[in-house]
């Protein structure tokens, strides 16, 4: 730990003791939901009403913003639902347990807005709902992966042992969503269907950009509220015998 | 007990117990027989039509026969205990895990392999490409059997497992899957086939290597 400067240290060891953690959220989550609510408004003003239509799609290409972020979202809440869950095995951290689990829906929920965006995009450029495109398809079995740790956490009783389950297949699923990714796309490639166009990322022009990245902001923050709601309801519900979730109780109802 | 010997001493005794069990030998078999049977019934038996998706239609139904077969990979040894015993023991829980894992493959894996030939034939796939088939199926089904390890290790101690079991697992046969049957299917019409194969020994060992690890702790958090 020498790397680390001692206050950061300190900071995250409190961090992991759920009382602390409860009361430190609290008196974060009006910051977080104005941070989320300015860059939402920034990036839909920039996206929908600044932003030029696109000489090919017209206006339709619109719900990349909130389809790109999803994707992306879909992703980076898998990796940390990993990290997340490896540093609950390996250090038995109850925070980082709950944290893993909590990832769960919420990334399973970007994933089907992915999805169910994606397949809105393709009707009127396609011309069908859904087309076997190589970044659907792994988006498709991305939102299994989730739906498969979702339901091996509700199939163990014991919430303890679940979250090790848990951590255990997501690691394993970190390990081959390159490989399915890559295998998906490399399939793809030799059964392309006629009608496949690309959604091209890099030749997106600046003001697209802008608030596309602002949007994407705008989700990871998101992400950052629904998952401290989500840890505190399951942390007041794994803790409920203990004496700072009496007090908490005690505190409201007076 | 040395580690080879405790290693071929879980291997023999599987196979012992599974040859006193016929019937789990035999029923991830007859699925498969059975599977394959129902595609000409379902789409019509034209040849043409048969030919093309045979490749498919073998290695996904070799898919759903492993996925099925893997409940009895560590059910009786964890209903009697003696699960228990082989992770107590003082030798890598992951390598007797391993052991495990190739006795059921010897069991359930290879006679999916040695019966393949005969369903190519039901399905009109051309000569030529039963080699590639055969070859796919040797590398593809101990990684199916080995990822699979994962989910039946995770899902042993529940009541309910079977359902979850398909969930957690076939979303990561797929790039078995993917390269299997293109490699069938490529063979098929004559073209090169090395790539797929190369990749697909690839994972094979990447699964050696990798799955007995997280079976293994997925055991030990099951018997708990």
């Amino acid at each position: 730990m020498f790397l680390v400067p001692d206050p950061v240290v300190r900071f995250f060891h409190r961090m992991a003791s759920p009382p602390h953690f409860y009361a430190f959220t609290e008196r974060l989550m009006p910051w977080l939901v104005v941070i989320f609510l300015l860059l939402t408004a920034a990036g839909l003003y920039g996206g929908l009403y600044l932003a030029p239509a696109d000489y090919q799609q017209g206006d339709s290409y619109r719900i990349i913003y909130i389809h790109v972020p999803s994707a992306w979202m879909s992703l980076f809440i898998y990796v940390v639902m990993a990290i997340a869950g490896a540093i609950g095995l390996v250090w038995r951290i109850k925070l980082a347990e709950i944290v893993a689990i909590s990832s769960a829906p919420i990334g399973a929920s970007f994933t089907f807005i992915a999805l169910f965006t994606g397949s809105l995009w393709g009707k009127p450029m396609w011309g069908t709902w859904w087309v076997w495109d190589a970044r659907l398809t792994s988006e498709l079995i991305l939102l299994f992966l989730y739906m498969g740790v979702i339901g091996l956490y509700g199939a163990i009783d014991d919430k303890r042992v679940a979250s090790k389950a848990v951590a255990i297949l997501a690691l394993v699923g970190v390990v081959n969503i390159p490989i399915i990714h890559y295998s998906v796309e490399w399939w793809n490639t030799l059964h392309q269907g006629p009608t496949v166009t690309k959604m091209d990322k890099p030749s997106i022009h600046v003001s697209m950009l802008i608030p596309l990245l602002l949007m994407a902001l705008s989700f990871n923050v998101y992400y950052l509220i629904a998952l401290i709601q989500r840890v505190r309801i399951e942390l007041l519900q794994r803790e409920r015998s203990s004496q700072w979730v009496k007090n908490k109780v005690l505190e409201v109802k007076q | 007990m040395s580690l080879s010997r405790a290693f071929f001493a879980i291997i023999r005794r599987d196979l012992v117990l599974a040859l006193r069990r016929r019937s789990e030998i035999a029923n991830p078999l007859l699925f498969f027989i059975l599977v394959i049977t129902l595609f000409p019934l379902g789409i019509g038996a034209q040849p043409n039509l048969l030919q093309a998706i045979a490749p498919g239609i073998i290695w996904v139904s070799a898919l759903l026969a492993a996925m099925l077969s893997l409940d009895s990979l560590f059910r009786s040894d964890f209903d009697d205990g003696s699960l228990e015993q082989i992770l107590l023991s003082s030798h890598p829980a992951s390598l007797l895990v391993l052991g495990k894992i190739i006795a059921h493959w010897l069991v359930t894996g290879l006679p999916l392999l040695l019966i393949s030939p005969l369903l190519a034939i039901f399905l009109g796939m051309p000569t030529h490409s039963l080699g590639i088939l055969l070859l796919t199926l040797l590398l593809g089904t101990p990684v199916l059997s080995l990822i699979g390890a994962i989910g039946v290790a995770l899902t042993v101690g529940l009541r309910r497992g079977g359902m979850i079991l398909s969930l957690l697992v076939l979303p990561l046969y797929v790039p078995v899957l993917i390269f299997a049957s293109n490699a069938v299917e490529m063979a098929g019409s004559g073209l090169p086939v090395n790539a797929q194969v190369n990749i697909l020994i690839s994972i094979l060992l990447m699964t050696l290597v990798l799955a007995p690890w997280p079976t293994a702790a997925a055991l030990k958090m099951s018997i708990n």
